[in-house]
């Protein structure tokens, strides 16, 4: 009886752990394995990938998002539109073949709770998007070649993501 | 082959290399392809406050700081190694309408001129610099996720939130940029 009382409280800890951690994400981890720390390694080298990426095709560069907003180029739209298609494609692949991760869990995909922060948020986001010329990626790979002095702005989008954690119980969601 | 690399890369390369981050973070551990959670992350490491939104076990997604410092990493080889640090080729309707801002300097991926910590504290560098990323970083969380998060990894699983996320990370943009940012530029 009673070590079935103490499994039953650890599941109710991670559970709400998970629920906190899943709030407004959806980017997070759901696989149950741990592992030591030095199996993240294999991330930053997907980290390292896709900052060589992002600096080669100029997405980190202010100038060519001002294209994109001002409809004068293709080339940010032929990027984001061809990543869509391989992801998508690859997305299908998975489900379809029930693909396992390296470690043999099955591959789990959710769906996005809607949200009115998505409209709100995004209006806000694409604002500073255009004002840096950066998304949260860029930010870091922007630092990463030598533009030293965003690592201001990275700070002010901690502080400004640190802020939304505070008001968000006033914010409509 | 080297040659190549070192120019920039058009985009039908590098669209399609962005897009296979999608199934590379999925087959390396259930990972979601994302990096505003990083930021959340950062926050709940090191100023959780009393906030019940960053009260969590933020060692479980450290995946995602490890993907950020190689973002960084990559991006320095990148620029470092890989490059032939040729000025950035853009629309010449852009070049004409930034020429009236003062805005020269295509060296950089950023615009030199306004991106330096000399320009940081005045009013122009403070609203690209400190007030832009402030929103990004309000922005993205409250929307649930960026570019990465949203516009590929949603959109390449089907989601309508992440759709509807993605129009409005546009029509902000769009606005900024052809309605407010000329103002800010003439600062």
């Amino acid at each position: 009886m009673k070590t079935i009382e103490v499994k039953n409280s650890f599941v109710e800890s991670v559970n709400t752990d998970f629920e906190v951690r899943s709030l407004d994400s959806v980017c997070i981890n759901t696989s149950e394995l741990k592992h030591p720390w030095w199996y993240n390694l294999k991330y930053v080298f997907a980290g390292l990938a896709f900052g060589i990426v992002l600096v080669k095709t100029e997405v980190i560069s202010w100038f060519r998002i001002q294209e994109m907003f001002r409809f004068e180029s293709f080339h940010m739209y032929g990027v984001i539109g061809s990543a869509i298609v391989v992801g998508a494609t690859s997305v299908w692949v998975i489900k379809k073949f029930r693909v396992k991760t390296i470690h043999g869990e099955p591959i789990q995909l959710y769906k996005v709770r809607f949200s009115k922060g998505q409209i709100y948020g995004g209006l806000l986001f694409g604002f500073g998007w255009a004002l840096t010329g950066a998304c949260p990626g860029p930010l870091f790979a922007l630092i990463g070649s030598g533009t030293t002095v965003i690592i201001v702005t990275l700070l002010s989008a901690i502080a400004g993501t640190w802020v939304y954690g505070y008001l968000r119980d006033k914010l409509p969601h | 082959m080297l040659e190549w690399i070192k120019h920039p890369w058009p985009w039908y390369v590098g669209g399609p290399l962005i897009g296979l981050a999608v199934p590379l973070l999925l087959v390396f551990g259930n990972k979601r392809l994302g990096v505003s959670s990083s930021l959340r992350h950062i926050c709940a490491m090191c100023v959780p406050g009393n906030i019940q939104f960053f009260k969590y076990d933020w060692r479980r997604e450290l995946w995602n700081l490890f993907f950020v410092a190689g973002i960084t990493v990559g991006a320095f080889l990148a620029y470092s190694v890989l490059s032939d640090h040729q000025p950035v080729q853009v629309s010449p309707r852009l070049v004409m309408s930034l020429e009236q801002y003062g805005i020269h300097n295509y060296s950089k991926l950023a615009p030199a001129d306004i991106f330096n910590w000399s320009q940081l504290l005045t009013i122009k560098g403070f609203i690209l610099m400190i007030v832009g990323g402030f929103l990004v970083g309000f922005g993205t969380r409250y929307a649930g996720g960026c570019t990465s998060g949203h516009s590929i990894m949603g959109l390449s699983n089907m989601q309508w939130s992440s759709l509807v996320a993605t129009i409005c990370f546009m029509v902000g943009g769009i606005v900024m940029a052809n309605f407010i940012l000329p103002y800010v530029l003439r600062l």
